[in-house]
């Protein structure tokens, strides 16, 4: 298939892992932050073909597993409103809450639609004027601006039946408190490349200055891939530590400067808590004043719910790549996709949900790739 | 236009409504009833064992064994590019019994109607269900019809059972799998998933996708005469291609390795499964078949399925080994090596 097929070559993959190899003179740890990005070295074997001297670790960047387990209970509560409808992405409907989950809600008789776009709540909203219709804002920087959006334009039609329970996230803030924890092992990231699509790439460039760490933004295709962790070993081994831009088919430095105004002209910097990790200052987006008339935590009495999470999950270790899902005892046993005890085993960018599906809690006994 | 029938003295309290859509009443086994029967599916499904309208019917046993299966069908929507809930019901039920190397022989159908379901619609389904029997060589022999409150059903529920006759002597089954049998799949996968979840979701592409519910009699059947060591056969349905390779390598306690890259798969559904964050190999399929075959068979099997309409693009897609024995190990299209698990969970909601 065009365009899909010239990024899965298996001619280019090998070259490029024998390029990598050759460059290694000791050991690397390589973190990509999206899970995308996981979800496709997991799914193409990549970092079972990767030479011994490079480990890819897993990132903070899966928007369900890093919500905070408040803003579910907070969710939950009002999911199971009499006058409510319930608008989610479908990813968050199994996410546990403290006690429950938005799917079983729905199950009690809640009404919780799933829903592909925030533009579909809105509508929602217009079809049923007696109903209070909430959207469950969540994400990183990549659907921020659908989200913006939809509170703007909630607005221009002075909307009095829509809210967004906003829980977003930005990538920047989250690579600065993995570099700074003080059992940090990662020495190169391969940044989001969607997240840059709409940001650009320039919010790196301090980052890579200031803790002298290679950045890689990276597509989502197995050479994109491979190739992102060629660029961020050569720098390593180069003693480099840049922003370098490998998804230049979708990525510039600037981004996408109308999606950006839209998201500052609704949205507003935060400190956000990022479940499993803790509070990570301006790591988040809150709704302006402007837009208080469609804020879920205003309109609802939700500020008391206080969440406790279950002690079983490390989802917080495997969030800031100090740990693997093979690491976990929950893992595949207590914890698998039916039955999650984390979010990280929620989403399928979820670094526990993508080891699971592609059946890493069964070992089998040939595990090295094949060659040739 | 559904034809006009005269109401006399109504068996059930009804308004004079027609028969524009289906009624309580048409579940009552009163007139109306008798109606639907005389009018709708009688026509369609005439034969000597059904024209009796007894509780049963009593069919000549045909083979030295008979295989009997039943299935139902519950799809959203029930009219989808490339059939309807008819014809599904149909062909879901011959591929049961065609896969288990039978000749399938006579139906049963046990409708679940939604009170306001238009008449027109289920007269469609019956005339696809008619061609989809015709197209099998098969006889729907026996039925029942309920009818159930408007808002308690999904316009219609079908159930269908099967009987078929085999040779005594054929044992196809899916224990039989043993290290060294090639692995043949009869052709691309994920259509019919793809097509009813683009109808059901509103998702428009460049080509229309198009479900391949068909009946397999045939391609299996030129499997089945060229090769006497056909280990297992499975048509792929809800859970995909994985699912049942799966059930395979656990019940036979051998491992299966598969190469993602000969999997034959239409860049249509590719594409829709990309966008849509999709695995193929877990979309159902409706149309298809997979089967075990002795190596020395193969590739005779091979071309004898090619041959037939339904099996031009099929493919060798991989073997069945010793190592990792329950477990289904995919080469990935650049290399690597990966576990292919049964689906957990659903993909995607009710598919049939």
């Amino acid at each position: 298939m065009k365009y899909i097929d010239e990024y899965r070559d298996e001619k280019i993959a090998r070259t490029l892992l024998q390029q990598i190899a050759g460059r290694l003179t000791r050991e690397w740890v390589v973190m990509e932050v999206c899970g995308g990005q996981t979800h496709t070295i997991v799914k193409y074997g990549i970092d079972r073909m990767l030479p011994e001297g490079v480990r890819v670790v897993h990132g903070p960047g899966c928007p369900v597993c890093v919500t905070p387990l408040e803003k579910i209970d907070q969710a939950i509560a009002i999911a199971q409103l009499r006058d409510v409808i319930f608008c989610s992405f479908g990813d968050m409907m199994r996410v546990p809450g403290s006690e429950t989950d938005l799917h079983r809600v729905k199950a009690g008789g809640g009404d919780v639609r799933v829903v592909y776009s925030p533009l579909d709540a809105l509508t929602l909203a217009r079809e049923n004027p007696a109903k209070r219709v909430v959207f469950f804002a969540v994400g990183f920087e990549t659907t921020a601006p659908a989200n913006a959006f939809a509170a703007w334009q909630a607005r221009q039609e002075g909307m009095q039946n829509f809210f967004m329970l906003v829980s977003h996230v930005r990538v920047p803030p989250a690579l600065s408190a993995v570099l700074t924890a003080p059992d940090n092992r990662v020495q190169g990231f391969l940044a989001a490349g969607h997240v840059c699509a709409v940001m650009g790439t320039r919010e790196y460039e301090p980052l890579a200055e200031q803790y002298h760490v290679p950045i890689v933004p990276t597509g989502f295709e197995p050479l994109d891939l491979l190739e992102g962790i060629d660029r961020v070993v050569r720098q390593l081994e180069a003693g480099e530590a840049r922003v370098e831009n490998q998804y230049t088919r979708v990525v510039t430095p600037d981004g996408n400067r109308a999606a950006q105004e839209r998201i500052f002209s609704v949205f507003e910097i935060c400190d956000q808590t990022w479940r499993g990790i803790g509070e990570i200052p301006a790591s988040g987006f809150r709704l302006k004043n402007d837009f208080a008339a469609h804020d879920a935590a205003a309109a609802f009495d939700i500020a008391a719910i206080a969440p406790s999470e279950s002690s079983r999950c490390m989802s917080g270790d495997i969030l800031q790549g100090r740990k693997t899902p093979a690491d976990c005892p929950a893992f595949g046993n207590e914890c698998t996709p039916g039955n999650p005890l984390g979010a990280t085993m929620v989403s399928s960018e979820g670094a526990c949900a993508a080891f699971y599906h592609f059946g890493r809690h069964e070992k089998p006994a040939s595990e090295t790739p094949r060659e040739g | 236009m559904p034809p006009k029938v005269n109401h006399g003295a109504g068996a059930c309290p009804l308004p004079h409504t027609g028969t524009e859509t289906v009624l309580l009443g048409h579940g009552s086994g009163g007139r109306l009833s008798e109606e639907l029967l005389r009018e709708v599916f009688l026509p369609a499904f005439k034969n000597p064992y059904l024209e009796k309208l007894n509780d049963q019917a009593i069919v000549p046993a045909a083979g030295e064994s008979l295989a009997f299966t039943t299935d139902s069908f519950v799809v959203d929507p029930l009219f989808f590019p490339g059939g309807d809930i008819g014809s599904l019901a149909i062909h879901g039920t011959v591929n049961d019994l065609a896969v288990g190397g039978a000749r399938p022989l006579y139906l049963s159908a046990a409708f679940i109607l939604e009170e306001g379901l238009p008449m027109a619609h289920l007269k469609t389904i019956v005339a696809s269900m008619q061609a989809a029997c015709l197209a099998s060589g098969v006889a729907l022999v026996t039925g029942d019809t309920k009818v159930v409150d408007r808002g308690k059903g999904d316009g219609v529920f079908i159930t269908t059972s099967g009987v078929g006759a085999l040779k005594k002597n054929r044992a196809i089954s899916v224990e039989r799998a043993r290290p060294g049998d090639k692995i043949l799949l009869s052709g691309s996968i994920g259509d019919h998933g793809i097509a009813i979840l683009s109808v059901r979701e509103g998702i428009e592409f460049e080509t229309r996708l198009t479900s391949d519910s068909a009946p397999l009699v045939s391609p299996i059947g030129r499997v089945l005469a060229v090769s006497d060591h056909v280990h297992c056969l499975r048509d792929p349905t809800r859970g995909g291609v994985s699912s049942t390779l799966n059930e395979i390598a656990r019940a036979s306690g051998v491992g299966i390795e598969i190469d993602e890259g000969r999997i034959p798969i239409h860049p249509e559904v590719r594409g829709a499964c990309e966008l849509l964050g999709l695995d193929p190999l877990y979309v159902a399929n409706e149309g298809k078949f997979i089967a075990v075959v002795a190596a020395e068979d193969a590739d005779r099997a091979l071309e004898a399925l090619m041959g037939d309409p339904l099996g031009r693009s099929a493919a060798l897609i991989g073997e069945v080994v010793e190592d990792n024995p329950g477990r289904v190990v995919l080469r990935s299209r650049i290399g690597g090596r990966r576990v292919v698990q049964m689906l957990a969970g659903e993909q995607l909601p009710r598919i049939c």
